[in-house]
């Protein structure tokens, strides 16, 4: 308990950083992922070619090689020069993206076909039947596997330890440095995320149960 | 083709999506030229930096870390599957002593992050005298936590067969062990076998994680190569291309098994189909993690 009474600021201030690494990267990732969608159910094949390959080479490529990517190989390039923290929230987010688009794309295909040609029939146009019919509905099936793509941002957020980019994950170094105990240090660590994610765990499983369509 | 967003397109939108084809085509072209041109320009593809690949001793080693990574992910793999078939059955018991301590156990090991259960029992552990090693740091952490996702895959599967089948076993006379031996379980594991390889990729891209504890995996023997620079003038570039290619050549092996699977499954008559898109959205739910 002292661990965590002594250093109560350190635990604050670097969760408080895990959190603004998660609020930017969701932010980042959710426009980027939602393009990707777009990209993914377009009628033009090669637009379809285009996003497939990015969900298929960043969802194969372990989370640790994109941050290796950006961190240690980017720079050799000298296009930009990029903080590592920088870096770290690029990393989550093109990563986070790949999640992103599929579930927003399998959201669009849950939709059935005839929904769009009945509102089609009926004479709407096209943004009356994106807005009105197909989105919608969309939505609801969107929301939980959305939040659990989140939820594992959060978590991944703490990859960022092995690179320098101070967050929660980093205060084990700290504590070691100051020569703390470590092993209930991190104890205090994982409860701490277990309070931040059993939130939102509870939160999808009843957006789960209250928005499922029934077809 | 009609599409949910789109129409069958006319002989306008034939001529629009043509240009919009060559425009695309232009602008990814334009990428990997720009891409391309920068790895020229910064001579990422020199001799020097590409006289690694023909050292035996690096070759060896090279070798020697996908044996690692790959046998960090088998012996992981293992333990997933009996953690998580374990406490599936823990979680779907009768009795409430039982099912009530599972559930919290999946619940918690499912909301840490990996990364600080490796640093706590890598790091955490010798404070209280237990010393692991880097591999058995990596291996507990991806049973416990791949575990706990595997536990509630089986569990889903098990409790998305129709109630029929296991009503009309227990009106036979079968016992609880048998229901579920003879009835349930083969057919919640045909339905599941996708699911269940696609966290089993989610597995195998887990290992990388262990660079973070020093775990010599392939990531690792990538940033050691390719941060040479006495030898090599720091090849990074080549090498995370090649490390990046040999993930994502395991991975797509691992996932094109799933598809063959789930082909062979859908010719199986002892199947039940369903309509839902309940299994899709798990696989969604399941597997967006490192």
């Amino acid at each position: 308990m002292s661990v965590l009474t002594n250093n109560l600021d350190l635990f604050l201030r670097l969760f408080g950083q895990t959190l603004q690494l998660f609020a930017i990267s969701a932010v980042l990732s959710l426009v980027l992922g939602t393009l990707l969608a777009a990209l993914r159910v377009s009628p033009v094949p090669v637009f379809r070619g285009i996003g497939a390959t990015y969900v298929t080479v960043l969802r194969n490529t372990p989370l640790t090689l994109v941050f290796v990517f950006f961190l240690f190989a980017y720079p050799l390039l000298e296009i930009v020069k990029i903080e590592p923290y920088t870096a770290a929230v690029t990393a989550l987010s093109l990563y986070t993206a790949a999640f992103v688009c599929e579930v927003v794309r399998s959201g669009i295909n849950t939709v059935p076909v005839g929904q769009a040609e009945a509102s089609r029939a009926l004479g709407l146009t096209f943004t009356q039947m994106l807005g009105n019919v197909v989105l919608p509905q969309a939505l609801r099936s969107v929301v939980p596997p959305m939040t659990s793509t989140m939820i594992a941002l959060l978590k991944n957020t703490t990859v960022a330890s092995g690179f320098a980019v101070p967050q929660a994950g980093s205060i084990r170094d700290a504590l070691s440095e100051q020569g703390d105990n470590v092993l209930f240090g991190l104890l205090w660590v994982a409860i701490g995320f277990v309070v931040l994610v059993m939130p939102l765990t509870y939160v999808q499983q009843v957006f789960e149960k209250r928005w499922s369509v029934a077809r | 083709m009609s599409m949910v967003l789109f129409d069958v397109p006319g002989p306008k939108a034939r001529v629009r999506h043509k240009i919009m084809a060559v425009v695309g085509i232009a602008a990814a072209l334009a990428a990997i030229a720009y891409v391309v041109m920068r790895f020229i320009a910064t001579d990422q593809f020199t001799a020097r930096r590409l006289d690694w690949i023909n050292y035996k001793q690096i070759q060896l080693s090279l070798v020697e870390a996908i044996g690692n990574t790959l046998s960090a992910f088998g012996v992981g793999a293992v333990l997933a599957l009996a953690f998580g078939a374990i406490f599936a059955a823990a979680r779907l018991s009768d009795h409430a002593w039982v099912r009530g301590p599972a559930a919290v156990i999946v619940e918690i090991f499912r909301a840490i992050p990996l990364v600080i259960m490796m640093f706590f029992f890598y790091y955490g552990l010798p404070v209280a005298g237990v010393k692991l090693s880097a591999f058995t740091a990596v291996v507990v952490s991806l049973m416990l936590y791949n575990g706990s996702v595997l536990a509630e895959i089986f569990r889903a599967g098990i409790n998305s067969l129709p109630k029929g089948q296991s009503e009309a076993a227990y009106a036979l006379g079968m016992r609880k062990t048998q229901v579920m031996t003879f009835v349930l379980l083969p057919q919640a594991l045909r339905a599941m076998l996708p699911t269940i390889i696609s966290q089993l990729v989610v597995l195998l891209k887990d290992t990388a994680l262990g660079f973070l504890i020093t775990f010599e995996e392939l990531l690792r023997w990538g940033t050691r190569i390719g941060g040479d620079a006495v030898n090599f003038g720091r090849p990074m570039i080549s090498v995370m291309i090649v490390v990046a290619l040999i993930y994502i050549g395991l991975c797509l092996l691992l996932t094109w098994f799933a598809n063959y699977l789930e082909k062979r499954n859908r010719r199986n008559k002892k199947v039940i189909h369903r309509e839902d898109d309940k299994a899709e959205m798990l696989v969604l739910t399941s597997d967006a993690n490192a």
